[in-house]
């Protein structure tokens, strides 16, 4: 399968790796420079998420065609401690103002689909995708 | 329609290079309202600036090309910023409904309508500082000859607050057809906001019963603000205060009760600390200046006293009021 690929996330470099590896996926997939910043600003966020709070995890990347329709899919997967309280991380705060980041809700709205799977203790699966229009 | 407003906007600027004229900088306000208006983002507006770039100076955009894109990357959290704002101020809008529809709950609660009783006009304002007052009036009127008053504020405001009140209201209620003395009334609500309010709910209360058949007043205070008797025959001012803890604090407390006989043209007011501390720009509103004021009007009836001295202390304050603010006048005829 050449339409999923992955990086490992262990140090901060590999939140970098995951961004380049993200916009060369969403340029090949044909989004836009908006769009493009966008996807990676998620990829990154993400990535982040791992690397502060579950330590390592992974980042896929997923290229999607269905029903003639292009997409691209960021599946961010960790084992870490997972997220007690779903609804408090997706509630808007004052994060993005506060220079802490998009959290969750942010990703939610660079994207267009959007996924938390999460178990306390066990870790947690973020799938979130954007569409080519 | 992005490509419209993407086009439009390359025109814009396409004269505005060309001639750097102000009409062009007004246009751009307009383009700039619509863009909002159509709820697109920062970095979209950027990405539209660059293509317009592009497209006048295609000599230029090799070099300049990254730059735009890097400012795209940079934009994308203000983009987020405003949308979270965005979706911050609805939520808002939605909590403020919610709030509209508790006080007009409140208001409907706590409704109380004035006694009449024979040869005594009563006159009454009570204004919230916020939305949600915590200052509470209740009357009961007992067969057109009795008229009793409870002045309380609550100390906490909002909804537990209102919950509160109700409280009190339902006491005085339960115990309409019976006694109706000051010390046993405060006792019995006492007791019921001791057992259901929590530790660090407090409510000071002022009640008075006036009987028309004697001409009697009489009261008692759960740590409220002492009553002000004016003697008309005296031109003078009396205070009118009595034993007692604030509600909610002890089970069992004694409540002291007094009364006093009113003489035609005396009136007592009843009142909360938002009346006698009202600040205005020199520190705090000097008693004397409201007993100058009530003197003014005393041969006002009862509602227009106390409607004065509410405006003019709010002029004082320069149209604001920092505490609840209520006054219950008793004026015997």
């Amino acid at each position: 399968m050449d339409n999923r690929s992955s990086v490992e996330i262990f140090t901060e470099w590999d939140i970098v790796a995951a961004r380049q590896l993200g916009r060369n996926e969403a340029k090949t997939t044909g989004f836009g420079t908006v769009d493009q910043a966008r996807i990676t600003t998620a990829i990154s966020e993400l990535a982040r998420n791992i690397y502060l709070y579950a330590g390592k995890g992974k980042i896929e990347i997923e290229r999607l065609s269905t029903n003639g329709m292009n997409g691209i899919t960021i599946i961010a997967s960790d084992e870490g401690p997972g997220i007690p309280d779903l609804r408090k991380v997706m509630e808007d705060g004052f994060s993005t103002s506060g220079g802490l980041g998009a959290g969750m809700p942010g990703v939610k709205r660079l994207m267009d689909d959007f996924k938390v799977e999460s178990e306390v203790g066990k870790g947690t699966t973020i799938t979130a995708t954007k569409w080519l229009r | 329609m992005a490509q419209d407003v993407g086009k439009q906007y390359e025109e814009l600027l396409k004269k505005y290079v060309e001639n750097e004229d102000e009409t062009n900088l007004y246009a751009a306000q307009q383009v700039s309202r619509k863009f909002i208006e159509k709820k697109i983002s920062p970095e979209e507006v950027i990405s539209y600036h660059k293509t317009s770039v592009e497209e006048i100076f295609p000599d230029l955009s090799a070099r300049i090309g990254p730059s735009y894109d890097f400012l795209i990357e940079v934009m994308i959290h203000y983009g987020l910023a405003l949308m979270e704002h965005q979706s911050l101020i609805r939520k808002q809008e939605a909590l403020q409904i919610e709030m509209d529809v508790a006080v007009k709950v409140q208001d409907m609660l706590l409704e109380t309508s004035i006694p009449q009783v024979e040869g005594l006009d009563i006159g009454v304002v009570s204004k919230p500082a916020k939305k949600m007052s915590g200052d509470y009036v209740y009357f009961i009127e007992q067969g057109n000859r009795e008229a009793c008053v409870a002045v309380a504020d609550v100390m906490g405001k909002g909804l537990p607050a209102a919950l509160c009140m109700s409280m009190i209201k339902f006491g005085m209620d339960s115990l309409r057809s019976q006694a109706t003395e000051p010390q046993h009334v405060l006792g019995v609500i006492n007791q019921i906001v001791e057992k259901s309010m929590d530790d660090s709910m407090f409510i000071s209360m002022y009640y008075g019963k006036y009987d028309g058949s004697t001409c009697t007043f009489t009261f008692g205070s759960a740590g409220h603000e002492p009553a002000l008797l004016y003697r008309a025959a005296e031109d003078r001012f009396v205070e009118l205060d009595a034993k007692g803890l604030l509600l909610g604090i002890r089970k069992e407390v004694g409540f002291e009760e007094k009364s006093v006989v009113l003489e035609k043209g005396d009136f007592i007011v009843m009142l909360t600390d938002g009346v006698t501390e009202g600040r205005n720009s020199d520190g705090f509103i000097d008693e004397e200046v409201i007993l100058d004021m009530l003197r003014q009007v005393k041969e006002q009836p009862a509602q227009q006293i106390v409607d004065y001295l509410y405006t003019e202390l709010f002029k004082m304050q320069n149209y604001m009021l920092h505490d609840d603010f209520t006054l219950v006048l008793f004026k015997k005829e």
